[in-house]
């Protein structure tokens, strides 16, 4: 006889507010089998748990229902409590009524209904559940990081540090991302380059790194301690083993018009290219879009002047397949495309730029080498307007419902710096709030406006429109003065919203990770497994997750390598138990379900059977193997004599909840 | 299932998911919020190639007036390709559905990722509200379970 | 030709090829041809029959007869040899076990389309120039021979054998078949009239399991419909929708395998055309994941049993056809 709890949470109001808990427990306690049916305020915490025991232990449970968030999120914290407490962890079964019934209904009499519906599916399954018993499975030592930002790069450095090798994949040709285009940081003004460029030198020197620069994931199999990637190697038609970097083909080449993505554009570089003096590799690479050999087949100057023979206008896309145990993603921003916002005049007035623009404009190492100049005349702007907020924070389809965290700050040092290097020059922002949650960031502000007398106004820019005489004419209110302005500016800076890189969906249905509207990665837990992904063996390094800065990001990078290192550490993870399982007594061996299997976990064995008339029968049957099987279920719908079963989601446990939803 | 009070005609419809992408993505729905019909029961498999025609034949047996299976994205399967043999038996199990007469609009298969929060609602949405326009299930369900 | 496999089998019996003859027997009418296993001459020379109404296939009964002892002579019809690849291809025969002497088929003959002519007390049958001459009880009747042929070999697709040890007569080729007809009549009609033909139909069975007992892709240890665990367990039907269920699951679990010999609607005591399932299930392979046939080698992956990245998706359902 079945001895069946059932736990029902409150998640505090999160459940509680459009589900009667008490008429859940009260209906379940009423379904067979079921003995106590209780419900609690937060059924997770100590105390929860502890009832769960309890009552395991006081009643001598043979099986647990516990109503409450999804399964994905708490039905390991269930299973380790019910084993505590002498109960197999696989008799517990989680109805999910907070994802799936209380957050997404409002009306309280049916979202009870549907919870007490999915409670007696639960409890419908809880009675044909077997306990099982978990094998293990070998962690392969090594971890991949996509993306070579600096959260990538620190991911990488901290898990190379611990002794494990490491790959990072980046799609550019050099490693270094956003922060190698940045000049200087906040709030302590250094330079990003000194800070960054040893970082990027020491992880290409680490010998547990190996960067794979202008490379893609193409595919990822395998789950968690055991994935299998393909990366595609794109071809730079430069061998990289061969190319000393020297960079006499750059200076060389004939084709000079191409737009410098480094410098966001502002100025141009050669066909084949190395994009910065400090890149890591520092490899060319050759843009077949722009080189004339490529195209035409005529020209091959670079070839000519490459002592090391290293270029090779035939090179092909290579793909490489390497095992991993943990994969860190860390595929970073973009600023947004600021098409859509013609009142700004970006694509009409070249001296209206983006704050990146902007860092390379004011670089060393930029178009002006360090001279802040204005794109269109190269003279020197004396009157510049910041707006913040372009695309942030906008309840329009335009921009983005997020606040891109970072603008704020940059704003502010950008101003700072201009005012500091050319006093000359007046310094207009225009904010909606200003934002400086952080560090000595609001006395960073403070310098800003106070020191460097930098004029923030509250308000929004309306029109910014490009003048005959080369001054742009910026419309504006001022809303706590209630005026409103228009100043003659000579440059215009557009604080554009950040979003997640392009890359990173198609990735995430590769890495069968979850996703927000936005793009950014879904960590496992909002406040409690911020590093993360739900997928177990999938973290998350820096800005792929969601808005941040510098620091936060390394955080955030150096905090997904112990996670990652946590796993590499094991020799083995701990398997599902839920595999497939063969009744050797029904089966045809009919080979139906190894032709499915895409783990090749099912072979055939001639087994010596005792038959009902007590002859003795030879026959050919299915074996699964339990440590390869992963417990998809194919094999189970292609046995037509239903002798493969899985376990934890059998046939007939299935068509329980089937039937207890449809009854 | 009725609980509306204005009597209008509430279906039952089944979901299975797949736990990796699918259920996930419904988790992610609930996350943000987004709203769809109490209708929608859900059943979590590991894979949507784990679904037996037989858990849907009876499911419409015992009075679901729809069903609809979610699983990963063709080439993002979990398990590599489970869903590909899915796209195969469910393709072949409609179309004999269709031959035996059962409206053809009761069936669904859908490929969900777990980042598509807001497009498992609008599938849902939209399955319910095609659900509904047929009518009960009268073709298919066993009479013995028929609720008086 | 009843004569030549006759002394075929005396023959390979008394060289000791084999130790046991699967051939046919008549039973209490003429038209009751049954399979049955001989193990000597005297046995054969007594009651072995092969006529007009032999149609019964025999592959199915090698499942069990191959795995004993020592080799079993079989005689298949074209048809019957697609039967019993599949069943080699799915390890259900010990191919060393068998003798296979391929005969030509039918077409055969329908005993029940005989019947229908009022023509009664059967004693035996002669096909004179496509004229059926019938020995009765009542003296010698008449009929168009085409009129009297069973079903499946009206439709027959194949006069080819795919496997045999060695061959009574010529071998044949693989037919057009107008065997889809009827399937795509069906599809042509509406919804509510597919429903109403399937339900007069289907509501017929008693589920005796004959379709299930005969058909050689059915050859499980044990059905899911007599499994307690698969959830499904049940014998006879009892309301509207039960037998549906059986009869499209069995037809799921034959969709690939099955070759389309046509022995469930033969031996439907109910004379329901269950075959149209199968034939709809090979009809949408064919046109879906390209042409199939089911027992025509050994080594091709059951179109269930493979995928290609570019398979139609299940909504093409919804878009084609009548509604």
């Amino acid at each position: 006889m079945q001895r069946i709890g059932v736990f029902v949470c409150h998640c505090g109001t999160n459940i509680a507010a459009t589900i009667d808990v008490k008429a859940v427990a009260e209906t379940l306690s009423k379904e067979p089998g079921v003995i106590v049916s209780q419900d609690y305020q937060y059924m997770c915490s100590e105390s929860g748990q502890n009832l769960v025991k309890n009552a395991i232990k006081e009643h001598n449970l043979t099986g647990v229902v516990v109503c409450s968030c999804s399964p994905r999120m708490h039905e390991n914290t269930f299973r380790k409590a019910a084993a505590s407490a002498g109960l197999n962890p696989y008799l517990v079964e989680i109805a999910n009524i907070r994802e799936q019934c209380s957050w997404i209904h409002k009306d309280i009499a049916s979202a009870t209904e549907k919870a007490i519906i999915l409670g007696k599916a639960a409890v419908a399954k809880v009675h044909l559940n077997a306990p099982l018993t978990a094998g293990e499975s070998p962690v392969v030592k090594r971890a991949l990081v996509i993306g070579g930002g600096i959260a990538g790069i620190q991911t990488a450095l901290d898990i190379a540090e611990a002794g494990f090798d490491v790959d990072i994949v980046e799609k550019n040709p050099t490693i270094g991302g956003k922060m190698a285009q940045i000049d200087k940081t906040f709030p302590t003004l250094d330079c990003a380059a000194c800070i960054l460029t040893p970082k990027m030198v020491e992880a290409s020197q680490n010998e547990h790194i190996t960067i794979h620069s202008f490379s893609e994931i193409s595919d990822v199999k395998g789950f968690v301690g055991n994935f299998t990637v393909t990366i595609k190697k794109k071809a730079r038609f430069v061998d990289e083993t061969k190319c000393t970097g020297c960079g006499l083909c750059t200076e060389k080449c004939p084709m000079k018009k191409v737009p410098n993505e480094f410098n966001m554009g502002l100025d141009n570089r050669s066909a084949i290219y190395i994009p910065f003096a400090q890149a890591v590799p520092k490899v060319a690479t050759i843009d077949p879009n722009y080189c004339m050999m490529m195209k035409t087949g005529k020209c091959g100057i670079c070839s000519k002047v490459c002592s090391a023979g290293a270029i090779d206008y035939k090179q092909q896309d290579q793909y490489i397949e390497q095992k991993y145990g943990a994969i860190v993603v860390a595929t970073g921003f973009n600023p947004i495309n600021l098409d859509k916002y013609d009142e700004f005049a970006y694509n009409q007035c070249p001296d209206v730029v983006t704050s990146l623009e902007l860092e390379r404009l004011m670089n060393a190492a930029g178009p002006n080498g360090g001279t802040l100049l204005r794109p269109s005349d190269k003279t020197h702007p004396h009157k510049i307007v910041f707006v913040q907020c372009v695309g942030s924070r906008c309840d329009d389809s335009k921009g983005k419902p997020y606040c891109s965290k970072i603008c704020c700050m940059y704003t502010a040092k950008h101003a700072m710096l201009i005012r500091e290097k050319y006093p000359d020059t007046e310094v207009y922002v225009f904010y909606i709030d200003v934002r400086t949650p952080g560090k000595n960031f609001d006395e960073f502000y403070r310098r800003a406006v106070e020191q460097y007398n930098v004029h923030y106004i509250k308000g929004m820019v309306g029109k910014v429109t490009p003048r005959s005489d080369g001054k742009i004419d910026v419309q504006a209110s001022d809303l706590l003065a209630n005026e409103q302005l228009h100043i003659d500016a000579d440059m215009v800076v557009l604080a554009a919203a950040i979003e997640p890189d392009k890359t990173a969906r198609p990735l995430a249905t590769m890495l069968t990770t979850q996703m927000d509207t936005n793009d950014f990665f879904t960590e496992a837990h909002p406040k409690l497994r911020p590093v993360e992904s739900a997928t177990a063996g999938i973290f998350l390094s820096g800005a792929c997750q969601g808005p941040k800065d510098i620091p936060e990001t390394v955080a955030q990078a150096s905090a997904a390598a112990a996670k990652a290192i946590g796993l590499l550490v094991k020799n083995s993870i701990t398997c599902n138990p839920c595999v497939a399982h063969s009744n050797e007594l029904m089966c045809n061996g009919c080979s139906s379900c190894e032709k499915v299997c895409p783990y090749g976990a099912i072979t055939y064995i001639d087994k010596e059977f005792k038959m009902p008339d007590r002859t003795v029968a030879i026959r050919r049957v299915a074996s699964v193997n339990p440590a390869v099987c992963q417990g998809c279920g194919a094999c189970t719908v292609a046995c037509p004599s239903g002798a493969m079963d899985l376990n934890g989601f059998s046939n007939s446990q299935i068509i329980a909840e089937v039937d207890a939803i449809c009854k | 299932m009725q609980v509306n009070e204005n009597k209008e005609f509430q279906p039952l419809i089944v979901a299975f998911c797949c736990n990796w992408c699918s259920y996930a993505g419904a988790d992610l729905a609930g996350t943000n919020r987004l709203n769809y019909p109490d209708n929608i029961k859900i059943i979590r498999v590991p894979c949507s190639c784990r679904v037996n025609p037989m858990f849907i034949l009876r499911a419409f047996q015992r009075g679901a007036d729809g069903v609809i299976l979610c699983g990963c994205h063709p080439g993002d399967c979990h398990y590599t390709s489970g869903n590909y043999f899915t796209r195969r038996r469910m393709t072949l199990l409609f179309s004999m559905l269709d031959f035996l007469g059962i409206e053809r609009n009761r069936t669904r298969v859908e490929w969900v990722s777990a980042a598509e929060g807001a497009k498992f609602a609008a599938t849902m949405n939209e399955f319910t509200e095609a659900v509904k326009k047929l009518g009960p299930n009268r073709r298919l369900e066993d009479l013995r379970c028929r609720k008086q | 030709m009843q004569e030549a496999m006759i002394n075929k089998a005396k023959q390979l019996l008394s060289e000791g090829v084999v130790n046991r003859v699967i051939g046919w027997k008549r039973g209490e009418f003429a038209y009751d041809i049954t399979p049955a296993v001989f193990e000597n001459a005297e046995e054969i020379e007594k009651s072995f029959v092969y006529d007009d109404f032999t149609a019964a296939n025999v592959s199915k009964y090698l499942v069990k007869e191959s795995k004993k002892d020592g080799k079993i002579l079989a005689f298949l019809k074209p048809c019957d040899t697609y039967s019993f690849n599949q069943l080699i291809k799915e390890h259900r025969i010990i191919r060393e076990n068998v003798y296979i002497v391929g005969i030509p088929g039918g077409p055969k003959l329908d005993a029940e389309k005989i019947k229908a002519k009022g023509i009664t007390g059967i004693l035996g049958v002669k096909n004179e120039n496509y004229t059926l001459k019938i020995d009765t009880i009542y003296g010698e009747e008449t009929m168009p021979f085409y009129e009297a042929v069973l079903d499946k070999c009206a439709s027959c697709k194949s006069k080819k054998h795919v496997i045999y040890d060695e061959l009574i007569g010529e071998d044949g080729d693989t037919l057009d078949s107008n065997r889809f007809d009827m399937v795509e009549k069906l599809e042509n009609m509406t919804a509510q009239e597919r429903y109403d033909f399937w339900r007069s139909q289907l509501s017929k069975c008693i589920r005796c399991n004959a379709c299930r007992n005969v058909c050689p892709a059915c050859t499980c240890e044990k059905c899911v419909f007599d499994n307690p665990d698969s959830g499904i367990e049940n014998k006879a039907p009892s309301d509207s929708f039960e037998e549906n269920m059986f009869h499209i699951i069995r037809a799921f679990h034959v969709a690939g395998r099955c070759t389309d010999c046509g022995e469930c609607s033969r031996v439907c005591p109910q004379n329901i055309p269950l075959h149209l399932l199968n034939r709809k299930f090979i009809k949408d392979i064919n046109t879906f994941y390209g042409e199939f046939q089911a027992g025509e080698d050994i080594t091709s992956l059951a179109p269930l049993n493979e995928f290609k990245q570019n398979d139609c998706e299940a909504n093409i359902i919804h878009e084609r056809g009548v509604e």
